[in-house]
């Protein structure tokens, strides 16, 4: 192909229309009329469903038709000459109007002859303009035309059709039903007039009614069906070709009946039969057809099912292909590579490759891969000699060394994978633009993809079996633009909401928490062991106690890498509840101020440091000080915090979930207290004497005040709860800088789960009018509906445990329907907007140049380097002011 | 199809209603040389638009309209009137 002068042409539209029988029988080299395939000695049947004249498809055949070898050859069609004309299964509709809207006799539309006239002029002039409305238009005159009883212009009279899809129609005539034959049809399509065809919305030239029966029907070339050959030999045909031998079977046994003027019911039966296979030939599954398949089993696919659906050729091998150069496997993490960098398995980077074309500068590094060979990392897969124009497999060449020598600048090598090439990295669903990004390889042992665990975010991956794709970009150009606009550090801030997308979570937060909490003082020893983390070099601060020994606190550790000149304040995750202050005086140390890259009070958590937080540090180091700054900080200091976490030690135990016998007494006070108003709310509804919300019925409205009174139950038993914990109880810690869990699981561990909704409503379905067999019929008390008062410390009773997974399946459910519905939405929404762009003018349009927007966005921001969306950060502008001006 | 029912112009003054402004030719030939594109890459209004009618648009005129925005404050579009 690449050798041979090629012309290029735009391809300006596609016209799809019905195959004429004139042209099968012209385009046909070979009538097949033998159902076998092969004779016993294995040569292709003559006149078989594998003739030579199909096309060369052996090597070193020659094509009986055109003379070519199998590559030259582009394979010729045959042809069944059917016994009798079988009606094309899709097109039934079509027919049917036709056969409605036109005379019996005459063909002609049953309509008189000037109004035909006048209805043509009207839809010429319509379908110039308004294409739509004409088809509606032609409807309507087949309508019309179908109603009428008598033809105006042959005066026959005409009968109901009666059609039975896919193609089986009767005439309602008064002696009764009558099977019309698809000859029939076609010598009533036939007798049809070209206008009266294009009144109808149809257009004669390219598709003539009656070439809608078929009478011949074209078999595709062998490379449209090719056969494969086992290594036992057997050959396993494909399915088209066994629908085709079971159409030449049917034919041919039609033909017999004919030839031997058999009896009508049997002549009917093979013409039926045949119509069945001819319709599952073209698509297997149509309704009321008797579907083709392997010996009883396995459905046949046949022309229909290759193209539809997901596997099929559109959404498979054309909206979707497979691509070369690509590796998939599980990820798993490793905080000790840079957010940029991507763990590639050894073994991936043995097989797949990076052209490197030879310079003077890199011929030496080039010949040592070549001396490496395939299968020695790094070594190399190919060389292409461009002199010889040859391409060489070093899978195949034995002698490295001299391959090696005779290498010349200008040569190519396929290398293997080294560190530091530039690779994407996908993990599915791609949902936004942070879901492939570029990253720099790094080979290591092992079978997994690693990743750093602050790239989990943007590709919403976790470690328990994710698996992600990895693709090299072939050329210098694509590896270049990868690298600039792709790169990991440079998708830090998201344009879904102004606001970083990377950073930490969980383990992060917890860590950066201990490390900077007023409490954590660090001896020179630990020190140096959590600085080792960050691959810190310089020297140690003064220490922040000398006395009785040099102590560091967190806090300066930290600002060793804050970069010099950066300010901020602002509240931690923390501030909020018991531990609140709005400025500087703040005792519980819940305010952060960080003034020229020194943190001089308040704490790190996910204020600060947290994923999708917009304004916190890193946004703001991100913004202030570039990209390169911030994926350093996030490389050596998010280290630092897990180090943190290894010299403290972090876990939770039931002891952190337990409350003191004071507060236990104090909840089952408050539990009676809130049972006693709960009953007081349903005494007053069964008196009628209850408060109506509203807008709500009286029903409803005992329903919503229980509701709220249960609600500030769990909500004030879990306060006090919470309360009567100390600050280094971890699982307060992890709730409350937002590395994990809120107040409210910390409750339902501890204290009690709360009242469980299914439907939003408290749970009342079962029996009648009572929920379990244990409840009085009517009971509406809390804990008859759904409230459930036990917690997951000391274990809940078995009604308790039934109702929390009944409102536990009810959420997987809600979650499950819910990411498949908006999947779909998403897809339709993206392939509506895809084409748009914002243009260089600022104006954002589509692919055919038309304005969408004058400007994007109206304000022309792109909202990746906002705050939150705003333009304008007024509140940093100030606080920036003010800091300095302290 | 030229009979067209009056449209009560008070409508212009409705609070929910942007401001509409028929540009002359000289001013809609600006706005598309500025855009460098043709009249039917705008986007289009019909002529039977209410106020289209008030301000007695042709086709091939282009409307301007200032809309206030969340993001922008004001916002300009122009629209060219088609027949349909």
């Amino acid at each position: 192909m690449s050798s041979r002068s090629m012309e290029k042409y735009v391809i300006d539209k596609i016209h799809f229309r019905l195959i004429s029988p004139l042209e099968i029988r012209k385009m046909a080299k070979i009538t097949v009329v033998r159902p076998e395939i092969y004779e016993a000695d294995g040569s292709p049947v003559s006149g078989g469903l594998r003739d030579p004249h199909f096309g060369a498809i052996e090597p070193g055949e020659r094509c009986p038709v055109c003379g070519n070898t199998r590559e030259e050859c582009p394979g010729h069609f045959g042809k069944i000459d059917l016994s009798r004309p079988v009606i094309l299964p899709h097109l039934g509709e079509k027919i049917n109007l036709l056969l409605q809207s036109t005379c019996r006799n005459c063909g002609r539309i049953l309509l008189p002859e000037d109004r035909i006239a006048y209805l043509t002029a009207i839809y010429k002039k319509l379908k110039e303009k308004w294409p739509l409305l004409a088809q509606n238009f032609s409807e309507e005159i087949a309508k019309q035309s179908s109603s009428i009883t008598e033809c105006p212009h042959c005066g026959a009279k005409q009968y109901k059709i009666k059609f039975i899809k896919p193609f089986t129609f009767y005439e309602v005539r008064p002696e009764g039903e009558i099977r019309l034959t698809p000859s029939e049809i076609r010598e009533r399509l036939e007798a049809l007039r070209d206008e009266d065809i294009f009144l109808l919305g149809m257009d004669p030239k390219s598709a003539r009614p009656e070439w809608s029966v078929l009478t011949v029907l074209p078999v595709p070339p062998l490379a449209v069906r090719p056969s494969i050959t086992m290594e036992n030999g057997l050959r396993a045909e494909d399915d088209l070709t066994h629908a085709l031998v079971e159409i030449v079977r049917q034919n041919e046994r039609l033909k017999n009946f004919l030839s031997s003027n058999a009896p009508e019911s049997m002549v009917e039966e093979a013409w039926q039969t045949l119509q069945n296979v001819v319709a599952a030939y073209i698509d297997n599954e149509l309704p009321n057809i008797y579907q083709l398949s392997h010996r009883g089993r396995k459905q046949l696919k046949t022309l229909a099912q290759r193209l539809k659906g997901k596997e099929g050729r559109l959404r498979g091998n054309l909206s979707g292909k497979r691509v070369n150069f690509s590796a998939r496997t599980v990820i798993s993490p490793d905080p000790y590579i840079s957010i940029n960098e991507v763990g590639v398995p050894i073994d991936i980077a043995k097989i797949l490759t990076v052209s490197m074309v030879v310079t003077s500068y890199n011929i030496d590094e080039a010949r040592e891969y070549i001396l490496n060979g395939p299968y020695k990392w790094p070594g190399a897969m190919f060389v292409y000699k461009r002199r010889q124009n040859m391409k060489i497999d070093l899978r195949y060449h034995r002698n490295y060394r001299q391959l090696a020598e005779s290498l010349e600048i200008g040569d190519i090598v396929e290398r293997h994978l080294i560190d530091g090439d530039i690779v994407l990295f996908n993990r599915q669903p791609s949902l936004h633009r942070m879901s492939i990004m570029a990253h720099k390889v790094k080979v290591m042992p092992g079978k997994t993809f690693r990743l750093n665990l602050l790239d989990c975010p943007p590709y919403n991956a976790d470690f328990d079996g994710d698996e992600m794709n990895l693709h090299v970009p072939r050329l210098e150009e694509a590896r270049a633009e990868a690298e600039s606009l792709m790169l990991v550090e440079n998708q830090i801030l998201s344009p879904r909401y102004g606001g970083p997308i990377i950073g930490g979570r969980q383990d992060y937060i917890s860590g950066s928490y201990l490390l900077t909490v007023k409490t954590s003082l660090f001896r020179k020893e630990e020190v140096s062991y959590i600085l080792a983390a960050a691959n810190y070099s310089g020297k140690l601060p003064e220490p922040a106690i000398i006395k009785p020994e040099p102590l560091w606190t967190g806090k300066q550790l930290i600002s060793l890498f804050l970069p010099k000149g950066f300010k901020f304040e602002g509240r931690a995750k923390i501030n909020a509840g018991e531990l609140r202050c709005d400025d500087l005086n703040c005792f519980y140390d819940s305010y952060i101020v960080v003034s020229d890259g020194k943190l001089l009070m308040g704490v790190f958590d996910k204020n600060a440091i947290g994923a999708e937080q917009p304004g916190n540090i890193l946004h703001y180091i991100v913004l202030e000080f570039g990209s390169k700054k911030a994926r350093e900080f996030l490389d050596n200091v998010f280290r630092m915090f897990i180090r943190m976490l290894e010299v403290k030690g972090f876990s939770i135990s039931l002891a952190e979930i337990e409350i003191p016998q004071e507060a236990k007494d104090k909840v089952a006070e408050m539990v009676h207290k809130a049972k006693e108003d709960v009953q007081k709310i349903i005494d007053d509804f069964r008196q009628g004497r209850l408060e109506l919300v509203p807008g709500r019925t009286a029903e409803e409205s005992l329903e919503l005040k229980i509701i709220q009174r249960l609600q500030k139950l769990r909500d004030e038993t879990g306060r006090l709860a919470i309360g009567y914990m100390d600050v280094f109880n971890n699982a307060f810690i992890m709730a409350r800088t937002g590395a994990r869990g809120s107040d409210v699981n910390i409750t339902q561990m501890a204290v009690m789960l709360g009242q469980q909704i299914v439907r939003g409503k408290r749970i009342s379905r079962g029996f009648r009018k009572h929920t379990l067999s244990q409840f009085k019929s009517g009971d509406l008390s809390p804990e008859a509906r759904g409230f459930v008062i036990g917690n997951f410390r000391d274990g809940l009773k078995p009604y308790e445990l039934f109702f929390h997974a009944s409102g536990g399946r009810e959420g997987l459910v809600d979650t499950a329907v819910k990411t498949s519905q908006s999947g779909y939405m998403q897809r339709r929404l993206i392939n509506a907007l895809q084409d748009l762009y914002v243009s260089y003018d600022g104006t954002v349009r589509d692919s055919a140049d038309n304005v969408i927007q004058f400007r994007f966005g109206e304000d022309g921001v792109d909202p990746t380097l906002t705050y939150h969306g705003k333009s304008v950060d007024i509140d940093r502008i100030i606080s920036k002011v003010k800091v300095t001006s302290k | 199809m030229s009979s067209r029912s009056h449209v009560d112009s008070r409508l212009m003054e409705h609070y929910l209603v942007p401001k509409h402004r028929l540009l002359s030719l000289e001013e809609g030939v600006k706005v598309l040389k500025s855009l460098s594109i043709k009249p039917w890459q705008l986007p289009r209004i019909s002529i039977n638009d209410p106020i289209v009618r008030i301000l007695n648009g042709k086709p091939g005129d282009i409307i301007e309209i200032e809309r206030d925005s969340p993001t922008a404050g004001k916002y300009k579009v122009y629209r060219v009137v088609v027949s349909y």
